[in-house]
């Protein structure tokens, strides 16, 4: 600790922190630019000086560390002053747009000109003007508004791990930008967004919606990978205009996937706002009663277990509450949530989690990844395991196709082979498992949804033994989840019950005809082709793949649409919020299928939400820890049995439209031409 | 920057000097030598860096691309568009200026037949402001190539450059009858002590 003065009082720090981290210690703020807390320090805006005692110039607060006995003086008209000169500097070459800007209303420069600004110019002289940067379909750029701060040159660099920003040029000739025309290949650009402290860099799908004054914003939870990240839903009227994350140093820091903030769009589009019902090989528009009295007359006519259930990678734990509850009572143990076939035990709860938690990824001294492709798997995700590389002392390996990660890893091999090397204790890698003192491993989807998956499963788990990846104080044990319903699927056992069929099982039961009804909540990533005669019912929100088969179609809600509970990898419970009502005659999900439950002569015994959710934490105690992550018991699990060694091969072979929502999303469908495809990205739409 | 859609990559006299270069930095910082070795590659490349010299030396230094761009497009020694043979720099910053500089700015316009910033037509002199290069005493002054000359006036501008043309090569540094940048009325101090001491016959301490 070092004794400062700040503002003529007197304060103990924390020795090695800045002067600018001291006086927010202490509540006093300091204006600033191109100091962000997560990036590095580049001292550059010169926003934040401060007068220090017996310094003979102003010093810039955010590179200055404290020493003892420093002086501070952050409230003194010389301080005022230098606040003024700088913002007059900085106002020179911006240009007087705010009433045309994106950012006004939610600009740094344009508060903090409010705050230290002149109330007039003193320049005469024409503005520099800069040409504006192509950075892809997703940011719009006006470079004129550029102050230079490098924070999106630093992030690029920093923390997506794509370094091709930069500062090209001199003095007042000076722009940010990749130099060679080419749009920014990070999965996380997005949040140069929010990072831009002016109006530079704006969001492009929403340029000109709305103003930020005039949004309702909501605080909710993402369900576009299966992280949970932290978001704030913008919506105005029935619209969601944007999403924009929240803090959360537990689950997504400050940053989200582009995939996240830009395929919201797709809620707009290919919306299922009413009932339909298959009549003569046709779907018509239906009231809710004819739907629920067609599929009523339909079930009375069948045994339990001639229906299936298969619940999709969006679905709430609440609806997947009622229809499992729902399919009980009809007599029927064939449900499952785990539409990709992932070979995953619900009844060991560390066998599906991602054990550590991601905070526990900055704890990591070494990292073995099994099949997951992290940076398309879970973007943010990956950028944790980049901020643990750069830190050093970590080594990573790889095990899966060849994959640029953003970071450099040791590519130990494409499929099982490498990992029963690893068990054997050879290969390059064994020793720095061995030596390591928290080993962490990481095993995707890629890995644990092939036919072998379950012995994949239990190799991964030998090795893990082997290398003592858990101990009493660490558990390194990590499964990588893609989807967003699937832990809170495995938490409420949305899994076959005895004798039940899983989701292959459905399948072939549906072609051969022993299966006669299928309850599809929201799955589309099933082959929709393969349901042979079966009677399918689908509950969601698009007209996506589920929907196209369907003989009745259930209009249901989207994340934004609803309060509705999920679990994040981390086993973490957390709860969307209601931002906009679903279009037309869409409802809550569960509350569609307690309606559908008074139809068959099943009626749940739930009205609301609160009754639902006391049985939702009786079928896992769990669900009272909303907002923790609790640790889960390490046991035995995976079944030892013969592993194809073929490679670990990559189900998402496009990161930007993965489900429902972002298949329907203009925004996701130019950013598949342009990155996929490398095609032109100047459509005659976007000028 | 421009592309010369030429392949671009170090011959056997720059690689040794490349070679030599790197090892002066610990291993892991090789970046370090992006600068000798950004000049390496231009002085190989007939002046200026391409595209492709740039993108090379980013390879070989194992640096993105960008971070190289940054560099190069930062100092104004780096000439990313061809140039002629000779690169004549004329000092117009203020001591240069005072001195007389806007009249070797003309003398070499006349001589060379181009306007400040061009190339002659046979692609031999390039013709260039500098900022100051650091020699104000013997203003104004001109840089050409590696070479400074110095005390110059429209004569001796013209001269430099009509040698060049023939393929000579000019004396360098000060074009006045003073060695390097001694005082331009003659020596005084010191001297003018001597003489003072001789005058008053006491040899002895000042």
């Amino acid at each position: 600790m070092v004794n400062i003065t700040i503002d003529k009082e007197k304060h103990d720090v924390e020795a090695g922190i800045t002067v600018m981290q001291a006086c927010e210690h202490v509540g006093i703020e300091i204006p600033r630019f191109c100091y962000h807390e997560r990036l590095s320090i580049a001292g550059n805006c010169r926003m934040c000086l401060v007068d220090i005692e017996r310094s003979p110039k102003p010093v810039a607060s955010c590179a200055m560390p404290v020493a003892e006995g420093m002086v501070i003086n952050t409230n003194t008209p010389d301080v005022h002053k230098m606040r003024k000169g700088v913002m007059e500097f900085l106002l020179i070459n911006h240009p007087l747009d705010c009433p045309i800007c994106d950012q006004g209303g939610e600009c740094d420069l344009q508060d903090q000109a409010m705050g230290f600004g002149w109330d007039r110019s003193r320049y005469h002289e024409n503005k520099r003007a800069v040409k504006d940067k192509d950075f892809g379909p997703l940011i719009k750029t006006t470079m004129t508004r550029c102050i230079h701060c490098t924070r999106c040159v630093r992030f690029a660099t920093e923390i997506a791990g794509v370094p091709e920003l930069g500062a090209t040029g001199r003095g007042e000739n000076t722009e940010i930008g990749t130099y060679i025309e080419k749009a920014i290949s990070s999965e996380l650009s997005g949040n140069m967004i929010d990072l831009c402290p002016v109006g530079a860099l704006t969001n492009a799908p929403y340029a000109f919606h709305a103003r930020s004054w005039e949004l309702k914003k909501t605080e909710s939870i993402d369900v576009m990978d299966a992280l949970g990240s932290n978001i704030r839903v913008d919506a105005r009227g029935p619209e969601v205009m944007r999403i924009l994350p929240r803090l959360n140093d537990e689950v997504n820091e400050e940053w989200i996937s582009d995939k996240t903030r830009f395929a919201c769009d797709g809620l707009r589009r290919q919306r299922l706002d009413r009932p339909y019902v298959r009549k003569n090989g046709k779907l018509k528009e239906a009231s809710w009663d004819s739907a629920f009295t067609t599929i009523a007359h339909f079930a009375q006519e069948l045994k339990g277990d001639q229906i299936g259930a298969i619940a999709g990678d969006l679905a709430d734990c609440e609806s997947m509450t009622a229809l499992k509850d729902l399919m009980t009572a009809m007599g029927t143990n064939n449900i499952d949530c785990r539409q990709d076939g992932a070979k995953l035990d619900s009844g060991i709860r560390a066998s599906y989690l991602f054990n550590s938690t991601t905070p526990g990824i900055d704890r990591a001294s070494a990292m073995l990844l099994i099949g997951a492709n992290t940076r398309f798997d879970v973007p943010v995700l990956n950028a944790r395991i980049r901020k643990r590389w750069t830190r050093g002392s970590c080594e990573i390996g790889y095990i899966g196709q060849q994959a640029d990660l953003t970071y450099p890893v040791t590519h130990l091999g494409d499929g099982p082979a490498a990992l029963k090397t690893l068990l054997n204790g050879r290969g390059p890698f064994a020793k720095v498992m061995r030596t390591a003192e928290r080993p962490m491993i990481i095993i995707g989807s890629d890995a644990i949804t092939r036919p072998d998956g379950a012995a994949v499963l239990a190799l991964a788990r030998q090795v893990a033994v082997k290398y003592e990846v858990v101990t009493s104080d660490w558990n390194g044990f990590n499964v990588l989840q893609r989807a967003a319903s699937r832990v809170g699927g495995l938490d409420l056992g949305f899994v076959p019950g005895r004798g039940g069929l899983d989701v292959a099982g459905i399948l072939s039961g549906a072609v051969d005809g022993s299966i006669k009804m299928v309850y599809l909540l929201g799955a589309d990533e099933v082959d929709t082709t393969k349901f042979g005669n079966a009677f399918i019912i689908y509950q969601g929100h698009h007209g996506d793949a589920g929907a196209q088969r369907a003989d009745v179609i259930l209009p249901g809600a989207a994340y934004t649409e609803k309060n509705a509970t999920y679990v994040n990898i981390d086993g973490r419970v957390q709860l969307t919020r209601l931002a906009v009502y679903p279009p037309g005659d869409a409802r809550e999900d569960w509350t569609i299928i307690r309606a559908l439950s008074e139809f068959t002569k099943h009626t749940l015994p739930y009205d609301n939400l609160r009754q639902l959710r006391a049985r939702m934490v009786q079928l896992n105690s769990n669900f009272l820890n909303v907002d923790q992550a609790v640790p889960a018991l390490w046991q035995d699990f995976g079944t030892e049995g013969h592993i194809k060694d073929t490679p670990f091969e990559s189900k998402i072979n496009n990161y930007y439209m993965t489900d429902p929502i972002s298949r329907a999303s203009e925004t996701m469908a130019h950013c598949t031409e342009v990155f996929l495809r490398g095609e032109d990205r100047k459509t005659p739409a976007n000028g | 920057m421009r592309e010369s859609g030429k392949e671009f990559s170090f011959n056997e006299d720059t690689e040794a000097m490349v070679q030599s270069t790197i090892a002066k930095y610990p291993k892991g910082w090789e970046a370090s030598a992006v600068m000798p070795l950004l000049d390496l590659a231009q002085r190989q490349n007939h002046g200026w860096l391409s595209k492709e010299a740039i993108d090379y030396v980013s390879q070989r230094l194992n640096m993105p691309p960008i971070r190289v761009y940054e560099v190069a497009t930062f100092y104004t020694m780096y000439n990313l568009e061809p140039i002629g043979k000779h690169h004549v720099e004329v000092c117009t910053n203020l001591p240069c200026w005072l001195r007389g500089s806007d009249d070797i700015v003309a003398a070499c316009e006349k001589a060379l037949n181009i306007t400040m910033g061009e190339t002659t037509e046979d692609k031999t002199f390039t013709l260039s402001h500098a900022e100051c290069l650091g020699a104000c005493v013997n203003a104004p002054m001109m840089q050409i190539d590696d070479e400074y000359y110095e005390d110059l006036d429209t004569a001796s501008t013209i001269s430099i450059i009509d040698a060049l043309k023939a393929g000579k090569t000019p004396k360098n540094g000060s074009q006045s009858a003073r060695f390097s940048c001694e005082p331009a009325t003659g020596l005084t101090s010191l001297k003018h002590q001597e003489a003072l001491l001789k005058s008053e016959g006491n040899g002895g301490s000042l």
